[in-house]
């Protein structure tokens, strides 16, 4: 009975995930166009733009492979899993045994990897130079994000995301330096993995700024909706993360009593809604960097990760 | 099973033994005969290895009345010997049904391929120091001569010599280490395993050993610093024997580190042991995955990408030795256990990944990644092929390259509990290491494919590259399937490792390891590549069947957008292929953020006055911090010396008669000293 319960809570999670993400992208809008002075577009707008796309037929370019028109279906779905991996309202659903943090961070690469792979496919400079810079940006986040894995499977003693917020949730570790050092690296990394500014502009029009929308430069229809309603998706998913790792409260049990989950999924709306105003308020209020500077930005999390592990042995003289 | 365990073992040997035999076929022309020998004998030694393992045999040894006089030579399989024999009898096979395919390009190499497969045989079956020794510089040579193929190109001779001044080193390192091993006893000197054994090694004598394993084996494999030879010998060499080389070459050295430093040294060593073989693999892999990302030949990315997984497999022996001493056996059999599981992952998709290369040289006609290009079009099996390898190479779920990196890390993230503030931030460096490795992997795979197989032909001979024959297609298909496989099952892998754990820490992954499942602890979490797998091709599924139902079908064809460029010009009938990101532009961001601080890259570009007509030329240069460093220095030193030897030869004659009357009054002064102690 209980193992019926958390899947059905496991469905409701991929289905509450994927209904939420374009929301998310549409909500950042409305603030970023709100801070800027403008009305901006509804927050429903990203699902009316899906929809336009799935009504339009896809053009290839004449040296399109196979590889280019399966890739943004293998990459929507890498992410999908990702997401189902990481609980939102409740914790303990069915894939809990699997959410683990490196098998989703190695699905997001396989995600990343695909997508690049195809911005290389037709040929043309703009693909390259995303392909290239996202590959470039990947390899400065993903030592960071080891080294946050690191600390919370140090304190856990797992690295199983559903075993660490459990863990979190009942508060007996408290508060700690090096739970903080890793929220800050990993926001960092956050940024830098869904190419939000200062990284990449998601916004822009000037193609040498591009670093993932220049990868995807020459999908158009059906294949273009899959690709942002990846992103939509990944963003949803890094929010998520942080809200359940680092404010794992209000979260339900997928084996409790359902009514909770109601409270569970304010409690994800609401943290999900802050970090994605908190997003929209960072990114109105700072400057694009140059590309090679964001091996810097990104060098900051590693530091901040390295120095959460370091405060760890040091502290707590762990064996 | 256990009624025989000397079946297995005989049947080896006699593979081992036939092995030679084929290249003096060979030798005699019957170049063909050869390889299907080759293939039937590695076929049958896969089917002997499988037996072995699957049964659970007890160790076996056997006496052959050949070799030292008075001694023989003694062969011994064990769960160690059988897990790599295993990897290099699937290798063998797969080079074997490649060289089937073309007996042009690759007859030169027939006599010594089965040779070189034999000696390493011999090394994994070997129960004695002279075996050991003996197998090991055979596979040097047979190796060298294979790499010298292409003789008539001055840098593959250039390779050649490097590779085996390395492989003299090495040489002069293990056969010091194996005498300091064996034990003299009053019955005169025995140099049998189990008498090594008896006596471990302490002391000085165990750390003079120790420097000496990792030199003269760890130069074999690829270990930091000593893996400047990789590169240049992996691309010189034919691309079924570079399979052979990187796929189990690299194995066979590290099977013999872990032979000598955990079974003959004995488990009394301290746990400082480990840490030269975990900084040593960490500093080697980000060297090699970032190297990968420069090199401008698919070959030599290739090599340098084995360097960097040597250097994780390095690493994880190197925490399991810690743990080993640090009394941690569950650690040290996670450590082991994902040494060996990405040993073996590493093994078969490399082998795939140069198969693949062979085969874009043959139907391209080049190595080098900047005259490549849309070989998907073209070579649709191979391409399939090189991604499922570079799927394995970037590390990405469900493949064996993730299952072996994820074991890796877990074991890394259980390091910790070695205890010791500065052991712990070691161990945190070296994931860090790692971690950044696997990174620069993932650039590198995207790279190799997308420059090289994907994109528009660079080159008219790229554009008209034809597939390789069925025999090769075959050969990459089975390594894909096997590589797929070992990703969905890594449990049965590691299952298969269970006797050598047993061996080398005591202890077996037990439950850890299941049909379905790897876990870092004796519980229910963990990554199970199965589900992940069927996760996935569901929500592929999925998706494809929502777009299915819900988006317009069907598709049109027209000129790439790219920005609104316009379209070729007719004489440019693919587009100018210039245009396109090549092997050094997709490398440039990392050259410029870490190859400048780590490689000395430095760029120039020489560009033409004004009024001039000439081209702009970008010069690219960068350095191998081992060759800056180590390699040069030594050269100098040794030029400098020698320059001063030099002089002796200009001596008046007085002078050299008085320095040869000095150096024998020495050399007396010397014997009564030394009869005085």
């Amino acid at each position: 009975m209980s193992a019926i319960i958390a899947l059905i809570a496991q469905a409701l999670h991929i289905a509450l995930m994927l209904a939420a993400a374009p929301l998310l992208i549409g909500l950042i809008r409305r603030v970023k166009s709100r801070l800027l002075g403008r009305t901006g577009p509804s927050p429903l707008q990203p699902y009316r733009d899906l929809q336009r796309l799935l009504r339009k037929q896809p053009v290839l370019a004449g040296n399109a492979s196979w590889l280019f028109a399966a890739a943004p279906a293998v990459s929507f779905a890498a992410t999908l899993c990702a997401a189902a991996l990481v609980p939102s309202f409740a914790l303990g659903m069915t894939t809990a045994p699997l959410s683990d943090l490196i098998v989703i961070a190695g699905l997001l690469t396989l995600s990343r990897v695909v997508l690049a792979l195809a911005g290389m496919d037709i040929g043309t400079a703009f693909g390259g130079i995303g392909a290239s810079r996202e590959m470039t940006f990947a390899v400065f986040a993903e030592p960071a994000l080891l080294l946050v894995i690191f600390t919370l499977a140090l304190l856990a003693g797992s690295t199983n995301l559903d075993a660490i917020a459990t863990l979190l949730r009942e508060g007996s570790l408290g508060l700690r330096v090096s739970l903080g050092l890793s929220m800050v690296a990993v926001v960092t990394i956050a940024i830098a993995e869904n190419g939000r500014i200062p990284v990449d502009n998601p916004a822009t029009h000037l193609e040498l700024t591009m670093v993932h929308e220049a990868m995807v430069l020459e999908y158009s229809a059906r294949h273009l909706a899959l690709i942002e309603y990846g992103v939509a998706l990944r963003l949803l998913l890094w929010l998520t993360l942080i809200g359940t790792v680092f404010v794992p409260f209000g979260m339900g049990d997928a084996a409790g009593f359902p009514p909770l989950w109601i409270t569970g999924a304010l409690a994800w709306a609401a943290k999900v809604g802050v970090l994605a105003v908190g997003l929209a308020v960072f990114e109105s209020s700072i400057a694009k960097m140059r590309v090679f500077r964001v091996p810097e930005f990104l060098g900051i999390a590693l530091l901040l990760g390295l120095l959460a592990v370091i405060f760890l042995f040091v502290s707590q003289g762990f064996a | 099973m256990n009624t025989a365990p000397g079946v297995w073992l005989s049947g080896l040997a006699a593979v081992a033994a036939l092995l030679p035999v084929l290249g003096l076929v060979a030798a005699a022309g019957r170049v063909r005969s050869a390889y299907w020998g080759m293939l039937l004998l590695c076929g049958l030694g896969v089917v002997l290895c499988a037996g072995f393992l699957i049964g659970d045999s007890a160790a076996a040894s056997l006496s052959v009345p050949i070799g030292l006089p008075g001694a023989g030579i003694l062969l011994a399989l064990d769960g160690l010997s059988a897990f790599f024999l295993l990897l290099l009898m699937l290798i063998g096979t797969a080079a074997a049904t490649t060289a089937l395919d073309d007996d042009g390009g690759y007859a030169a190499t027939s006599p010594l391929l089965p040779v070189f497969v034999a000696a390493m045989a011999t090394t994994l079956l070997a129960a004695d120091g002279f075996s050991l020794v003996l197998g090991f510089e055979t596979m040097s040579l047979a190796s060298f001569g294979l790499v010298l193929t292409n003789h008539r190109e001055p840098p593959v001779r250039a390779a050649a010599l490097l590779y085996l001044g390395m492989a003299a080193i090495g040489g002069a390192c293990l056969i010091p280490a194996m005498a300091l091993l064996v034990h003299a006893g009053p019955a005169g000197v025995d140099l049998g395993f189990a008498a090594i054994r008896g006596h471990a090694p302490h002391g000085w004598r165990a750390i003079v050993i120790l420097a000496l394993v990792l030199v003269g084996a760890g130069s074999k494999a690829g270990l930091a610093p000593l893996h400047v030879w990789l590169p240049p010998a992996h691309a010189a060499a034919p691309s079924h024997v570079s399979a052979l080389m990187s796929g189990a070459m690299t194995k066979v050295a590290l099977y013999v580190i872990i032979r000598l430093l955990f079974d003959l040294c004995g488990t009394g060593q301290p746990v400082w042991w480990g840490v030269p073989l975990m900084v040593l693999g960490a500093v080697g892999a980000v060297l090699g995955a970032l190297r990968a990302n420069i090199e401008s030949d698919i070959k030599a990315v290739l090599a340098c990408s084995t360097v960097e997984n040597v250097g994780l497999i390095a690493a994880g022996i190197g925490l399991a030795l810690a743990a080993r001493a640090a009394d941690l056996p569950a650690l040290a059999a996670l450590a082991m256990g994902a040494a060996l599981l990405h040993a073996m992952a590493h093994g078969l998709f490399k082998a795939l990944l140069f198969l693949g290369a062979g085969a874009a040289l043959h139907g391209a006609g080049t190595r080098a990644m900047d005259r490549l290009g849309g070989l998907i079009q073209r070579m649709p099996v191979t391409t399939g092929c090189m991604l499922v390898g570079a799927a394995c190479l970037a590390a990405l779920p469900p493949t064996s390259g993730f299952a072996g990196e994820w074991s890796l890390f877990q074991a890394m993230i259980a390091g910790p509990r070695l205890g010791g503030v500065v052991l712990q931030m070691l161990i945190c460096v070296v994931a860090l290491l790692m971690a950044l490795a696997a990174a620069l992997a993932a650039a590198a795979a995207v790279r190799l494919i997308g420059v090289a197989f994907l994109g528009r032909p660079r080159t008219p001979r790229a554009a008209a590259a034809h597939e390789v024959g069925y025999a090769a297609q075959l050969a990459m298909l089975g390594l894909a399937l096997l590589s797929l496989l070992a990703g969905l099952f890594p449990g049965v892998v590691l299952s298969a490792a269970a006797a050598a754990l047993r061996q080398t820490v005591g202890l077996t992954m037990g439950d850890r390891a299941s049909l379905l499942h790897i876990s870092p602890q004796t519980s229910t979490t963990g990554y199970s590549a199965p589900a992940i797998a069927i996760l996935l091709g569901l929500a592929i599924a999925g998706v494809a069947w929502v777009v299915r139902r819900r988006a317009v079908a069907g598709h049109r064809r027209g000129p790439a957008w790219d920005c609104g460029f316009g379209a070729p010009p007719a004489w440019l009938p693919f587009g100018d292929p210039i245009t396109q990101y090549g092997g050094g532009s997709f490398g440039q961001p990392l050259r410029r953020a870490l190859g400048v601080v780590i490689l000395g890259a430095t760029e120039r570009v020489d560009m033409p006055e004004p009024g001039q007509t000439r081209a702009a030329r970008l010069v690219v240069r960068s350095k191998d911090p081992a060759t800056a460093l180590l390699f040069q220095p030594v050269i100098r030193w040794r030029g400098a010396l020698s320059a001063q030897a030099d002089r002796l030869q200009f001596l008046t004659i007085q002078r050299t008669l008085s320095l040869i009357f000095a150096v024998l009054v020495l050399f007396l002064i010397v014997i009564v000293l030394v009869e005085q102690l």
